[in-house]
């Protein structure tokens, strides 16, 4: 269909036409409604590299600052063909597959706690993947044969979660933090790892955390097993538990 | 009213009776219990403020004084009053001399019952008569200035900083925005005291405290003199100081607050017994000061289905409404809580939702119900976001919600942008104006899909109500029956801060509010 091929070393967006560069965006700045604010906008997209920059739509939002619908040009490219991304690499499978796994290689019941820990008390997130009814037609961990899963529910400190771990042999940690405003979720996230660490059950334990703004490269930085973010379903965060308890010998 | 959903009145009044004595059980096990923050509300509203050298807020200095010394269950007033009498201070005296250990209350030689209660209940008078003040003078700006249009428009800020607040605040109510929730900061409804002072740092919201919602009010009723219309300010009167907030929002004429002890129960852990007890007086504080409050159903919905689990939503409702009338809070001022929450892929979802929405209209004809936006199936496409925002908007004014918490496009991605807020108060804006008397111009096919839906909701809720009626509120919540949640009698935060009251319990401010004894 293309009528010219896309050179992968030199990508830019796509409009309508191949290479039209064409970004839409939408922002605010701090000064009031008017000619000079339109002005301001288009300045400021020209100094972030796009060329041709329009305002399309500007409102006054009423306390002297003004927002803006634009379009602009982009004028960078990005090579593709160099990029890589750290990722859970695995061939996932599904709540069948991941039974069948258990069944035939692990054979035992395997253990899987989760929580919101710390301050946060959104469990949308943790529900989804551990409780029996799962998220838009993918069933819990709850309703895994061979998995026993128990969610430990909002605000659990990480002490509680430890000894839990301890008390119950988990195989492995879910972690879920969705509230991560001014990075919150950093500082308890690392104390987790260290706590898991001074109590020496650290390489036994399948560690993961799992949130919006979870990716599984932050996730590893902060010294965890995998990171999983929106669109994960519980077959996912199951197929990583699995395969990486027969990998690492935890059999 | 005719029923557009040919409802059954008689299952409508046999689900209510049902709840009618699923609450007066409580109220009985609720008559006989005071908590730690009651007594601290009692501190407050007898004037009693500010902070010791290391933050800790005067009125738990002076509870945790009663509390060490054996004396909770007559209650704080009695102590109080009884050391006004032994010293002539005045309440705020006495606490900094507690303070400062040279007054220990229940060592203070106990006086004459008849002049402790004369010494008390001439201060609670003046404060009920603030709180009466506050309220007329509500009235007067509504009546003065006018007000939005119902559904109201509510929206959110929540930067942490008050001052930051006050300008996105400032900026929604010049946008169109009716009613301004100050979201709290994470995890201040387990903190078991009410921090003090103008504060600047908070995580996904504000610290609820005294002089932030007195900031606020003023920045409200400046801006709303601006634009001729009543802004409503809202916060969070649940968690571990329910009364205590509730006390502190009719002091500072709040208008609308959050107030629900099965939310606590559920999805803060906070005790059962502990949060249904704070719960009441908090009520009778809310109901006294004219606030509107909103119950916290829609929650359920964020961790059960929508569609299986719509009738959990109205038979709490209706047992939510029972505690407000305990509590005396009239019918217009129960913003009873539902969620436009199911699945958008569902084929007639907009269905059942309307069926939803329209079977509450009808049961709590009166109620400003509260109608929250779709977040569980929001995902960060914005612009399907916005669409899923525009169906429910359409579902309230055609079924006539009254208060709207508007729901914004980035849901899921971030707490809202100030132009964030802009875009979703537009879209309510069109499709209110625009759509403004479809409710009235339409009805709904005789047993057709919304009927059937409604008449099957309510005939589960009513089941439902019956069978808690049978087993009682605890057992139900044990058993893990609203929101899929499991809380257990003793389990949870703050039981330790519930005590048996003595014979002689005193609380002024029960009987001046809801005039009578409790």
């Amino acid at each position: 269909m293309a009528l010219e091929k896309v050179d992968l070393t030199k990508v830019k967006p796509y409009g309508d036409t191949l290479n039209d560069g064409k970004v839409q965006l939408s922002f605010t700045l701090p000064i009031p409604y008017g000619d000079e604010a339109d002005e301001a906008a288009k300045q400021l997209l020209k100094k972030m590299g796009f060329s041709e920059p329009s305002v399309v739509f500007s409102k006054d939002l009423g306390v002297g600052y003004t927002f803006f619908t634009m379009y602009g040009n982009s004028s960078y490219t990005v090579d593709y063909t160099k990029i890589e991304v750290p990722k859970v690499d695995l061939e996932f499978m599904d709540k069948y597959g991941v039974e069948a796994f258990i069944e035939e290689n692990i054979k035992r019941e395997i253990v899987v706690i989760g929580a919101c820990t710390g301050s946060d008390a959104h469990t949308v997130g943790i529900d989804a993947i551990m409780n029996m009814k799962g998220f838009d037609g993918h069933y819990g961990l709850e309703r895994y044969k061979g998995i026993e899963a128990i969610n430990l529910g909002s605000q659990v400190p990480n002490e509680e979660l430890v000894a839990k771990a301890i008390e119950l042999n988990a195989d492995a940690i879910l972690v879920s933090q969705v509230v991560t405003q001014k990075d919150v979720h950093i500082p308890n996230l690392t104390q987790l790892v260290e706590m898991l660490e001074a109590e020496g059950i650290r390489k036994k334990i399948i560690l993961i955390a799992g949130g919006p703004r979870i990716s599984h490269e932050l996730a590893q930085e902060l010294g965890y097993d995998a990171g999983f973010g929106s669109g994960s379903y519980a077959s996912h965060v199951a197929t990583f538990i699995v395969k990486q308890l027969v990998d690492r010998k935890l059999v | 009213m005719n029923s557009k959903l040919n409802l059954n009145p008689a299952i409508i009044e046999s689900a209510r009776n049902a709840a009618k004595t699923i609450a007066k059980d409580t109220q009985e096990f609720i008559d006989r219990h005071t908590t730690v923050t009651i007594e601290r509300t009692v501190t407050r509203l007898l004037g009693i403020d500010g902070v010791d050298e290391i933050e800790k807020p005067l009125p738990n200095v002076v509870v945790d004084n009663i509390k060490e010394g054996g004396g909770i269950s007559q209650g704080a007033a009695f102590w109080i009053g009884n050391a006004m009498v032994a010293t002539g201070l005045s309440p705020q005296e006495i606490a900094e001399r507690v303070n400062a250990g040279d007054i220990d209350l229940t060592r203070v030689p106990v006086q004459n019952d008849q002049k402790i209660k004369e010494a008390v209940n001439q201060i609670a008078k003046q404060t009920t008569k603030k709180i009466e003040n506050n309220r007329k003078k509500r009235e007067a700006y509504i009546q003065n200035l006018g007000e939005g249009r119902k559904p109201y428009l509510y929206v959110i800020v929540a930067t942490g900083n008050i001052y930051e607040d006050i300008i996105q605040a400032k900026a929604a109510a010049k946008q169109g925005a009716d009613v301004v929730a100050v979201i709290r900061t994470t995890a201040q409804s387990l903190l078991d005291y009410v921090p003090y002072g103008a504060t600047t740092e908070g995580f996904g919201g504000t610290y609820a405290t005294q002089e932030n919602f007195r900031l606020m009010r003023e920045a409200l009723d400046e801006v709303g003199h601006e634009v001729g219309r009543y802004i409503r300010l809202c916060n969070y009167c649940s968690g571990l100081c329910m009364p205590e907030i509730a006390a502190m929002g009719a002091l500072e004429r709040l208008d609308v607050m959050l107030n629900d002890a099965l939310y606590g129960i559920l999805f803060r852990d906070i005790n059962m017994q502990r949060t249904l007890v704070d719960q009441f007086f908090s009520r009778i504080i809310n109901g006294f000061a004219g606030i509107i409050i909103n119950t916290g159903e829609d929650n359920y919905l964020t961790t059960s289905d929508a569609v299986e689990e719509a009738h959990t939503v109205l038979a709490s409702q209706l047992i939510n409404e029972q505690y407000a009338l305990l509590a005396g809070i009239p019918e217009e001022q129960m913003g009873l809580g539902h969620a436009f929450e199911m699945n958008p892929k569902l084929e007639n979802g907009f269905l059942l939702e309307l069926a939803q929405a329209q079977m509450a209209r009808e049961i709590f004809p009166k109620a400003p119900l509260k109608y929250m936006p779709p977040t569980k199936f929001k995902t960060g496409n914005i612009f399907r976001g916005h669409i899923q925002d525009a169906l429910f908007n359409m579902i309230s004014v055609w079924t006539g919600q009254g208060i709207q918490l508007l729901g914004m496009l980035t849901e899921a991605i971030h707490t809202p942008f100030l132009q964030d807020r802009m875009l979703s108060i537009e879209n309510a804006q069109y499709i209110f104006n625009n759509a403004r008397d479809l409710g009235s111009e339409i009805e709904f096919k005789k047993d057709g899909i919304i009927q059937q839906r409604a008449q099957f909701v309510l005939s589960e809720a009513e089941k439902m109500l019956k069978e808690i009626e049978a087993e009682g509120i605890f057992q139900t919540i044990e058993k893990g029956k609203f929101g899929g949640v499991k809380r257990s009698l003793t389990g949870g935060k703050g039981l330790d801060g519930v005590i048996e009251k003595s014979d002689q319990y005193f609380n002024p401010f029960i009987p001046l509010m809801l005039g009578g004894e409790k």
